[in-house]
């Protein structure tokens, strides 16, 4: 699937994943975080940088990793990114969607 | 906020056996993660794994549980289910799944709400000080059932 963010072609899977990360912008995050209705700020760049480093090195992502990760806590995790933090943050990274179930 | 159909999930945790235990635990996290609200409601011996002294000891069963693939009598020799729960913990540790104790924390923290049920911790004569400080109260079973009465919530017994 092909969705147009800010006249650039983004490639997206069904549930609107980038598929290509060498796509990713951080005016694209901006646009999809609006899209779930978050305003981004320096503590949200913060733990997508994260969460895209995780991913660069092949770690898996999961809410207990996050407890471990320095960076923020659980709590503040789910303040950021409402409606499912892990899911929300990763689509605004633009990397795919964890596989775990923790 | 959330765009799930199924608003809120509600689990009654009956059981202290650790599949019982983390099966309870992982799908009320997994509804967090979902943007899912979720509560758990511990009552009779699911009140083992908020107990501040016990709830890093709890363990498989070995005896009735055809499952291990063990005879039951052998099942039921001193030492089996130290070692069955412990090769269990060991599988848990190596997909990261976090000991009872944190994985309340992280529950907690992610905002799933944990309740003791009345009845049961009079029954075993605990006190608000044998549980652990996540818990946020001690409730009856129909105050448990108004937390439910909303649309679109879910009501699953462990």
């Amino acid at each position: 699937m092909i969705i147009t963010i800010k006249q650039v072609d983004i490639k997206v899977n069904d549930e609107g994943y980038l598929t290509d990360f060498s796509q990713w912008t951080k005016e694209i995050g901006k646009e999809l975080a609006k899209e779930n209705e978050i305003e981004m700020t320096d503590k949200h760049w913060e733990v997508i940088s994260w969460i895209q480093e995780q991913v660069a090195a092949n770690k898996p992502l999961s809410i207990r990793g996050i407890k471990k990760s320095g960076v923020i806590d659980i709590k503040q995790f789910y303040a950021l990114f409402p409606g499912g933090p892990l899911k929300v943050s990763t689509k605004i990274a633009g990397v795919p969607k964890p596989k775990s179930c923790i | 906020m959330g765009k799930t159909k199924v608003r809120k999930m509600l689990f009654i945790l009956s059981k202290a056996t650790i599949e019982n235990v983390y099966a309870a635990f992982i799908m009320a996290n997994g509804a967090r993660m979902e943007g899912i609200e979720s509560e758990i409601f511990f009552t009779f011996f699911g009140l083992e794994a908020i107990q501040k002294k016990k709830l890093e000891h709890l363990r498989v069963a070995t005896v009735g549980n055809p499952a291990m693939h063990i005879p039951t009598m052998l099942g039921g020799l001193p030492g089996m289910e130290a070692l069955a729960t412990k090769m269990m913990k060991k599988e848990m540790e190596k997909l990261d799944m976090p000991p009872v104790g944190e994985f309340l924390e992280i529950l907690s923290d992610s905002g799933c709400r944990l309740w003791a049920c009345k009845l049961a911790v009079d029954m075993f004569h605990l006190k608000k000080e044998d549980l652990i400080d996540e818990v946020e109260d001690i409730i009856t079973i129909g105050d448990f059932y108004a937390r439910a009465d909303q649309e679109n919530t879910h009501l699953l017994f462990i």
